[in-house]
């Protein structure tokens, strides 16, 4: 008994000093931040970079919350910001150590400090939105809409993704957008329920239509690059289905200028979603190609289209011509196959973009 | 109370009882920060102070409070908050009055909160019943022991580095583990010329 009382007495003390400690140590007064030579943010000093992007409203992405274990939250320091720390060097490359890259997570603000951040985070905000409809696609796939209200509009590229804030906690989940960038008042996502998983299970227990929630985006360098003729082959698997639906609205309202081949891999016939969709496409325009395939068709889904591993089909189907261009997205396994097919078919790593999940 | 003479415990903590190379405790930052030499001369000052400032702080709780009052149950607890909360301390203090400082060491102090060598100093003073200035030169002794050894460690595979073809399979930990031992075979030639009780 006694022991315990003094144990936390002990501890109610050390405790008391850290807090007076941390009160008068703690302190560099007010600092200023500032970003892409424009603007100026002035903040009391002490805490990271990331946290103050948080408190602005500016939206680097970080998956970790601030421990230096997902290395997203990479900016660029051009002074101010101290050297690179051992818990960075995992993440950052040599050629991006000297043009001054940190993960903004780990930057204390103790004097002033000049960033740059791309212009693309920048121009990522948070949106409110309501739930629009919620779609079943398979047994563990959900399709969600949700209506902008403040802002009411997004303008995204297609293939990018945006964030989903867990409501009641201060945790993100990353989604790819799948609907196409004109429809800019509604951001449809796909959600796949993962076992275990805080926000796939919220969206597919919890999440009912009318509620309210926030989104902030978009993110990512995965998008379809419109300044190219290259021919397009696509490959998902998944929730990968996505970005390549929005990459495949996008085109067809461009009356799909380019030739696209996409290639989609599911287990057996329930895991497939947007058949119809994707093969009525496929009727109207002749450029553009469906090639679902079936690793482990089932008896019953009297199949007769591609069988194996979407990498086999890949692999019998694509004909290199040296003016091709890849989108892959799905889980990793599935993308690094991939990549080592296309490359044997002579599409060089520079045009194949990917997004693993 | 223990009647060891502080001098004597002083040495042996260094020598015939280094922490590093007889008792092999403290081996994760041994093989992972010894990978170049000015890195580990930040290490071992780091281990240097925070041991010996912990190991002032802990005897008066233990003998003066823990002790009288028979809660040396809860002791285990009490020194790794007070060695977390010191070593939280330092980091303030640091960054506030010795900015040049935290380049040099200060970035080591995190990880040293979690070294098994700062609560093994502690456990061993308890365990021996040294008095207040014996612990000081006891501490003193297995941290300057420790960054010792890894301040060795490093020189030598700094000079490997240069000139030695280490098999591909044996690079990084492995070859760490064969000149630890080789050193630990060196260290015992100090062995016999003091005991610790």
């Amino acid at each position: 008994m006694t022991a315990i009382l003094i144990m936390n007495a002990i501890l109610a003390v050390i405790a008391i000093l850290l807090v007076i400690a941390e009160k008068f140590l703690v302190t560099y007064g007010e600092c200023r931040i500032t970003i892409n030579k424009e603007k100026i943010l002035t903040v009391d000093g002490g805490d990271n970079l990331l946290s103050y992007f948080a408190q602005n409203k500016i939206f680097v992405p970080s998956a970790c919350g601030g421990k230096a274990t997902c290395g997203y939250c990479k900016i660029e320091i051009l002074s101010g910001g101290g050297s690179i720390l051992p818990t960075e060097e995992v993440f950052i490359s040599r050629k991006d150590r000297l043009r001054g890259v940190r993960l903004a997570c780990q930057v204390k603000v103790k004097n002033d400090i000049e960033v740059l951040i791309s212009p693309e985070l920048l121009s990522a905000q948070e949106y409110k939105a309501v739930v629009a409809k919620i779609l079943d696609l398979t047994a563990d796939i959900k399709h969600v809409f949700l209506k902008l209200e403040e802002p009411s509009a997004i303008s995204f590229k297609p293939g990018q993704y945006v964030q989903f804030k867990i409501p009641e906690t201060d945790e993100f989940r990353a989604y790819s957008v799948a609907s196409r960038p004109s429809q800019d008042n509604i951001v449809e996502l796909i959600v796949r329920l993962v076992p275990n998983g805080m926000c796939s299970s919220y969206i597919h227990e919890v999440l009912d239509i009318n509620d309210k929630i926030a989104l902030t985006g978009p993110f990512g360098d995965f998008y379809l690059r419109e300044d190219s003729t290259r021919d397009i082959v696509c490959i998902g698997g998944g929730c990968g289905m996505a970005p390549i639906r929005s990459i495949l609205l996008h085109l067809k309202e461009k009356n799909m200028p380019r030739k696209v081949t996409y290639f989609f891999g599911a287990r057996s016939k329930k895991d497939l979603f947007f058949t119809e969709e994707l093969f009525m496409l496929s009727k109207e325009f002749p450029n553009f190609k469906y090639i679902p395939a079936l690793s482990e068709p089932k008896p019953q889904d009297s199949w007769r289209g591609e069988t194996g591993l979407i990498t086999q089909v890949v692999e019998r189907t694509v004909v290199g011509n040296g003016h091709t261009e890849a989108y892959l997205c799905g889980p990793p396994p599935m993308i690094d196959a991939s990549i080592t097919v296309l490359t044997k078919k002579g599409i060089e790593d520079i045009y194949i973009y990917y997004d693993k999940f | 109370m223990n009647a060891t003479n502080p001098l004597i415990l002083l040495v042996a903590a260094i020598f015939t009882h280094n922490i590093a190379l007889v008792y092999i405790l403290g081996m994760c930052p041994f093989i992972v920060i010894s990978r170049n030499f000015k890195t580990a001369m930040g290490m071992g000052v780091a281990i240097i102070f925070v041991v010996t400032l912990t190991a002032i702080i802990i005897w008066p709780i233990y003998w003066l409070i823990l002790v009288p009052a028979h809660a040396e149950i809860v002791s285990y607890l009490i020194f790794i908050v007070v060695i977390a909360a010191t070593v939280q301390l330092l980091e303030m203090l640091i960054e506030k009055f010795f900015p040049p400082l935290r380049s040099s060491f200060g970035i080591f102090l995190p990880l040293i909160t979690v070294n098994c060598i700062v609560l093994a100093v502690l456990l061993f003073m308890v365990l021996r019943k040294y008095d207040f200035v014996q612990t000081i030169f006891y501490s003193v002794g297995t941290s300057a022991g420790w960054a010792l050894a890894i301040i060795i460690m490093a020189a030598i595979k700094e000079k490997m580095m240069l000139v030695s073809d280490v098999p591909k399979g044996l690079r990084g930990a492995g070859i760490t583990m064969i000149i630890a031992g080789l050193l630990a075979f060196a260290f015992m030639g100090f062995a016999g010329m003091i005991t610790l009780q």
